[in-house]
């Protein structure tokens, strides 16, 4: 995969992931062209376009359009349900995703892509193993982010498992 | 200590509502207040503003020395929401990175984001990550192992791989799956950007390809699906691992979670079916295929590599027509895609979707109508190419809308080779140059330059009759004149130029025109403003060609005027030169001789006629020439900061400065003798003559030259017998119209069918016959009077062709209505040649047999045939033994040209006091021979005869004699068995005339013949045989190779050939006689062996495998 980009209906960009290595301009070139000829294809339009020598791939969900570009010898099908197993992710890590999710959070939007692609392909397709590492990661996070609680919780939670040990060493 | 906060952390559930509770309190950070602020302005420019202060205080904040990292991380947010926008915020790369190195996980979360947003592999700032992405590979936290391998393997910097390269490979061997994972994808990249670097570690790759987790042997894969691509050959040994792996797959023993909408794994299995392509062999993917056969998206996948497999065309061909048809639009134009891809080689395929594609043609969207387009390109030939190209130009008008413009480029080019090479089957001139105009002036300028190239190649070079070339070149000087009368300022500047070429080439030609009026039409094309320098150019070379002195000179002046002082030096040049041409006539018919635009032009590409103006300036003190690269590298020194005192450099600039202008040898002011090893000043010439040498030639006079094959195909008219028997026409005439849909169409559809007979015409041999009838006055548009010679019209000759692809010959009688009327409705014997022969008698007989052999394949054996055999004839007979002495001497009056073959029994047909009839067949290579015999009991003398398969010459039997009849029989239609039916009729001198009726059975297998074939033309044939059918036979399985065993029974009993054996397949080939192949593949299945027989006769493969059953039961 070359390129992933979500945009709104009215062509503002959501998220942009980009897997080959581009000048700025031409990243700004490349998106602008592109949702300028999504925007204007009608929802009975197949989803498949081919631009220069990409095939674009893209798929509106509600009001947000997910868009990948994909090389020459990808099969666009396969594409298509990558768009939607990222939307599946999103949706069960939010719980009913909508554009405000990805619009407010969008740095977990990214975070959730870069378990499920790496570089370019798919990494890790079952939905159970992306979101464990994604909870693993927001744990730590949330962990650090709210200490004083956590430490607390936490610190009641040792002495619990460790009187349960002690008890039943006695 | 990570996994102690891991173990607490996940052992309270709490934390996700939590967790939840704080992505909404985000919302009224400060983000969340940009984001507002933005949604709620109205123009772009306010938005503008707004971004503008946001980076500012964001660039504040984040150079202060004291934010703190969380804040950081709350800037980092925002700045990356600000590139999302399009505003650059380079200040904040430097911190990103800084926050990925000093930050505490969460924030170093964030940080690596930012860093893998920000920056891309070729970014310098990325050398700074490399010290941080080393510490946390070494860290103990597994989330800073996961995120260090996360940035890596999206971006490294490709000299520092070896700083990091152990670290990593060290993680293959980490206890958590995850980081196994992104170790090995990380590999991967390095494999991507430094192959070599990671060579050393392919056992280890190996490693994970066995590991225990489904995640980390994918990841592997993709690996592996690079290596195979490379290399082949080096990973046949993993072939079976693969099989094995995809294998387990689809039997779905992958964990749950990997199903995607109850498919299991997708991804997984189309990774593995890519490499399995690469790797593996025929039969291999054949039986990948068969696995995942089930799962249609999956499938289609494989078309596109495995269409050259016969067995998985044939599969796909079937699921090409269900995307094709179905009412999924994505699914219709992957149909469509696949469709595209497979017609190439059996353009056949298209034919049972043609309604479908009319429809698409019409269809609302754009890609799927040029797809279609595409589509038809691809089976274009030369009956169609007409209507095809219309078509094309139909959508020129859509393509400005398109911002896609390789599918623009694509098209033209398409569509200009057509018209290019197609011209030998364009209709006229007038449609030829029609259609290039509304090319050009709809394509314009967004064609490729060696399109207009290729078409003024062309009108230049034209063809072979001279008076058609100078017609063509006329008409085009017509249609361009009245085009540059009407709005020339419509047009694009690639065809003004292609135009103005034109003009000035051929305006001559015209002799009514008077150059003055096509002078002043180009002088107007100059002025007009849009017009580039380019074109201008272009005008002025054409104008110089037309100046010929009278009323053209004050047009010429004015220009030469305006333009001699022009700022571009090649404009003013051309001015020059037209000036100087236009008043020196002399010289002008030397350098523009009219009509000479075939010769190539001589161009002294040394200069050496400057020679003597070289020296002389050289020796007046004139720097000497510097080639164009060398005054490059001059000029970037000097770009240079130079200590050194200043040189001459003023004469060395005035040099290179006339230089530049010297396109023209007549004008060139400087030059030197370096100046001999400069490529490009055969430029003069250029513009004459044409550069065509990039112009692939796709086309050829015959038509598109990769798709020649086919189109011989469609040419391959078998000769329509002028004595065809009335029933066997209406037979012909009656399976044409079996194949016609019989359902009465209304009127749009019938216009549809109409256009898809126009476009499928000359697709195919068999089921195109269906639309020839409709086509032929389309055909008929094609012909060229002048040069039609290659595209004579295929399809009307292959209207009279019957099914039967049997020649008929002249001696094909009323048989046929016999045996159609009789019993035998289903199988019907034809006899196309019929011999007979009499062996004992007059010389009238034998007479009447030499008349019947003509044109007989069987005329040079005649005379060998009429061997009196007369010792038998005067054997007495005694009878003592009648039957067996009879099959005796009836064996002895066996024609001598059968005596090596072997023959079946004789077995009596019918027997009365008077005759004994009786008949055997023999097998001979290519046909096969009933001989029947007429034994005259009694004691007189009586003439007979026969009508079998048709009327034997009366013949006169003496008595106790043997009269022989010999006839060659071929199957029409297959059954299982054959049944020659017939009458005997005799007289005796003075009787009544008797007759006798008799029958005699043949099974199906004394027509098969075995067929060799080789295993490639056994895989071309079998795509292209329409009848089927699959039955699973018992196997002989007492030998060791029960396969081969079973072949070999079969190969005995039913003479098959068989072709080959791999493994657990086998492919059979067999011939009906008069070459009706019959193809099988057998293969091995759980005891049984699966037959598929494949035919292009309906019926021959259902009665071929019941001799097959019966063969094997038998044995």
């Amino acid at each position: 995969m070359q390129f992933m980009l979500l945009f709104s209906r009215q062509g503002k960009l959501r998220l942009q992931k980009w897997y080959v290595p581009l000048s700025d301009k031409e990243r700004k070139k490349i998106s602008r062209d592109l949702v300028q000829t999504i925007l204007a294809r009608k929802p009975k339009m197949c989803s498949f376009l081919e631009w220069r020598d990409l095939k674009i791939v893209y798929k509106r969900y509600a009001s947000l359009y997910f868009c990948c570009a994909v090389e020459d010898q990808d099969n666009e099908l396969i594409t298509l349900e990558i768009i939607h197993r990222y939307v599946e992710l999103l949706d069960k890590y939010f719980g009913s995703v909508c554009e405000l999710d990805i619009i407010f959070n969008f740095e977990k939007a990214y975070f959730i892509l870069d378990e499920f692609l790496l570089g370019g392909e798919a990494q890790e397709t079952s939905k159970k193993n992306v979101l464990k590492a994604i909870e693993q990661a927001d744990l730590l996070f949330n962990n650090y982010l709210n200490n004083s609680l956590f430490i607390g919780i936490a610190a009641k939670h040792f002495v619990k498992s460790s009187n349960g040990c002690s008890a039943n060493f006695a | 200590m990570s996994d102690v906060v891991e173990k607490t952390l996940t052992a309270l559930p709490g934390l996700l509502s939590l967790d939840s509770q704080s992505t909404k309190l985000s919302s009224t950070s400060k983000l969340g207040n940009l984001i507002r602020g933005i949604t709620e302005l109205t123009s772009k420019h306010e938005e503008e503003k707004l971004i503008q202060r946001e980076l500012t205080s964001i660039k504040e904040q984040v150079s202060s020395p004291n934010t703190s990292m969380r804040q950081m991380k709350e800037l980092m947010v925002r700045a990356i929401y600000c590139e999302m926008l399009g505003y650059e915020a380079s200040f904040s790369y430097i911190h990103a990175i800084k926050l990925a190195q000093q930050g505490t996980a969460l924030e170093k979360r964030v940080g690596y984001l930012a860093v893998s947003l920000f920056l891309n592999e070729s970014h310098e700032l990325l050398l700074l990550l490399v010290n941080t992405v080393l510490k946390d590979l070494q860290s103990t936290n597994l989330i800073e192992v996961c995120m260090a391998l996360t940035v890596v393997s999206q971006m490294f910097p490709k000299d520092m791989i070896p700083a990091i390269l152990p670290l990593v490979e060290e993680k293959l061997n980490h206890p958590k799956e995850i980081i196994r994972r992104k170790a090995v994808l990380a590999l991967y990249k390095f494999y991507l950007i430094a192959p070599n670097q990671v060579q050393h570690i392919h056992n280890k790759f190996r490693k994970a390809l066995c590991d225990k987790d489904p995640g980390v042997m994918t990841a592997s894969l993709h690996i592996y699906l690079q290596m195979i691509q490379e290399n082949p050959e080096g990973y046949k040994d993993l072939t079976t691992s693969f099989v094995t792996i995809l294998k387990q797959v689809v039997g779905g023993k992958l964990p749950m979670d990997f199903n995607y909408h109850s498919v299991p794994a997708p991804w997984l299995q189309i990774q593995l079916l890519r490499i399995l392509l690469f790797c593996s062999t025929i039969f291999l993917c054949r039986d990948v295929a068969a696995l995942c056969i089930h799962c249609v998206s999956l499938f289609f996948y494989c078309i596109q590599p495995l269409s050259s497999f016969p067995a998985i065309l044939y599969e796909s061909a079937k699921c090409i027509g269900n995307f094709v048809l179905s009412l999924k639009i994505n699914l219709k134009y992957l149909g469509l895609k696949a469709l595209t891809y497979v017609v190439q080689q059996h353009p056949k395929l298209a034919l049972q979707h043609q309604m479908t594609i009319i429809e698409c043609l019409d269809h609302p969207d754009l890609i799927i109508k040029r797809e279609t387009l595409e589509l038809l390109f691809r089976i274009t030939n030369a009956q169609n190419v007409s209507v095809i190209v219309e078509k094309m130009l139909e959508f020129l008008p859509f393509l400005k809308i398109m911002l896609c413009c390789c599918i623009i480029y694509t098209l033209f080019i398409v569509l200009i080779l057509f018209s290019y090479e197609e011209y030998t089957y364009a209709p006229d001139n007038e449609w030829f140059i029609e259609t290039m105009s509304t090319v050009f002036s709809v394509g314009g300028d967004m064609m490729q330059p060696d399109i207009p190239n290729s078409f003024l190649k062309l009108l230049s070079e034209g063809f072979d009759s001279v008076e058609e070339d100078r017609k063509l070149r006329l008409f085009a000087v017509d249609s361009y004149v009245s085009l540059l009368q009407g709005e020339p300022g419509k047009l694009p500047q690639r065809f003004l130029q292609v135009i103005s070429w034109v003009l000035g080439e051929y305006s001559y030609l015209r002799e009514e025109l008077e150059a003055a009026t096509v002078l002043r039409l180009l002088a107007k094309l100059l002025d007009m403003k849009s017009t580039s320098s380019e074109t201008k150019s272009w005008v002025l070379m054409a104008m110089t060609k037309l100046c010929e002195g009278g009323a053209g000179v004050s047009v010429t002046q004015e220009v030469c005027e305006t333009y001699g002082s022009s700022l571009d030096t090649v404009l003013r040049q051309r001015a020059q030169e037209l000036q100087h041409l236009s008043q020196d006539c002399e010289l002008r018919a030397r350098v523009l001789p009219r009509g000479a635009g075939l010769e190539p032009l001589e161009v002294d590409s040394s200069l050496s006629f400057l020679d003597g103006f070289v020296s002389e300036a050289l020796a007046a003190g004139a720097a000497p020439y510097k080639a164009p690269h060398q005054r490059q590298e001059e000029l970037a020194q000097a770009k240079a900061l130079s200590l050194e005192p200043y040189g001459l450099s003023l004469p060395i600039s005035m040099s290179s400065c006339s230089i530049a202008d010297r396109q023209s040898p007549t004008l060139l002011s400087v030059s030197s003798g370096l100046s001999g090893d400069s490529p490009d000043l055969s430029h003069k010439g250029g513009s004459t003559t044409l550069k065509l040498d990039g112009v692939k030639r796709v086309w050829g006079r015959e038509g598109y030259l990769s798709e020649r094959e086919p189109v011989e195909e469609s040419a391959h008219v078998e000769v329509p017998s002028p004595l065809q028997s009335p029933s066997q026409q209406g037979e012909a005439d009656s399976s044409q119209s079996q194949t016609l849909t019989p359902i009465p169409t209304p009127q749009p559809e019938q216009e549809k069918q109409q256009l898809a007979s126009s476009l499928f015409v000359g697709l195919g041999s068999q089921s195109s016959v269906c639309l020839m009838g409709k086509s032929e006055s389309t055909t008929q548009r094609f012909r060229r009077k002048a040069k039609g010679t290659v595209s004579s019209s295929g399809a009307s000759e292959q209207i009279s062709n019957s099914l039967a692809s049997t020649p008929s010959t002249a001696n094909h009688l009323l048989c046929n209505n016999l045996l159609d009327s009789n019993i035998t409705s289903d199988l019907a014997v034809s006899s196309l040649e019929q011999t007979s022969q009499l062996s004992q008698g007059p010389a009238a007989a034998n007479g009447i047999c030499d008349v019947e052999l003509t044109g007989s394949d069987m005329s040079e054996t005649s005379p060998t045939l009429i061997r009196d055999n007369g010792v038998v004839a005067a054997d007495p007979a005694p009878h003592e033994d009648p039957d067996k002495l009879k099959d005796l001497c009836l064996r002895t009056h066996l024609p001598a040209e059968f005596s090596g073959l072997c023959h079946s029994e004789i077995t009596p047909l019918c027997t009365n006091q008077t005759l004994d009839f009786s008949a055997c067949h023999l097998q001979k290579e290519d046909s096969l021979a009933l001989v029947a015999f007429i034994y005259n009991c009694i004691l007189m003398f009586c003439s007979f005869q026969v009508s079998c398969v048709c009327d034997s010459p009366v013949q006169e039997a003496r008595s106790h004699s043997v009269a022989v009849c010999q006839y060659s029989l071929t199957v029409k239609r297959p059954s299982v068995h054959v049944e020659v039916v017939g009458t005997a009729s005799y007289q005796f001198p003075a009787g009544t005339p008797h007759s006798a009726q008799f029958s005699y059975k043949l099974p199906l297998t004394s027509f098969i013949r075995p067929l060799t074939v080789s295993t490639e033309e056994y895989g071309a044939m079998w795509l292209d045989f329409s009848h089927d059918t699959k039955q699973k036979l018992t196997l002989i399985s007492d030998g060791q190779e029960p396969l081969t065993d079973t072949l070999n029974v079969l190969k005995k009993k039913l003479q098959l050939h068989v072709v080959e054996i791999i493994g657990m397949e086998g492919i059979v080939a067999c011939r009906l006689l008069r070459d009706q192949p019959c193809l099988m593949h057998c293969r091995l299945h759980a005891g049984t062996l699966s037959v598929w027989l494949r035919s292009p006769v309906p019926d021959l493969p259902d009665c071929l495998m019941y001799h097959c059953q019966r063969a094997l039961q038998e044995h």
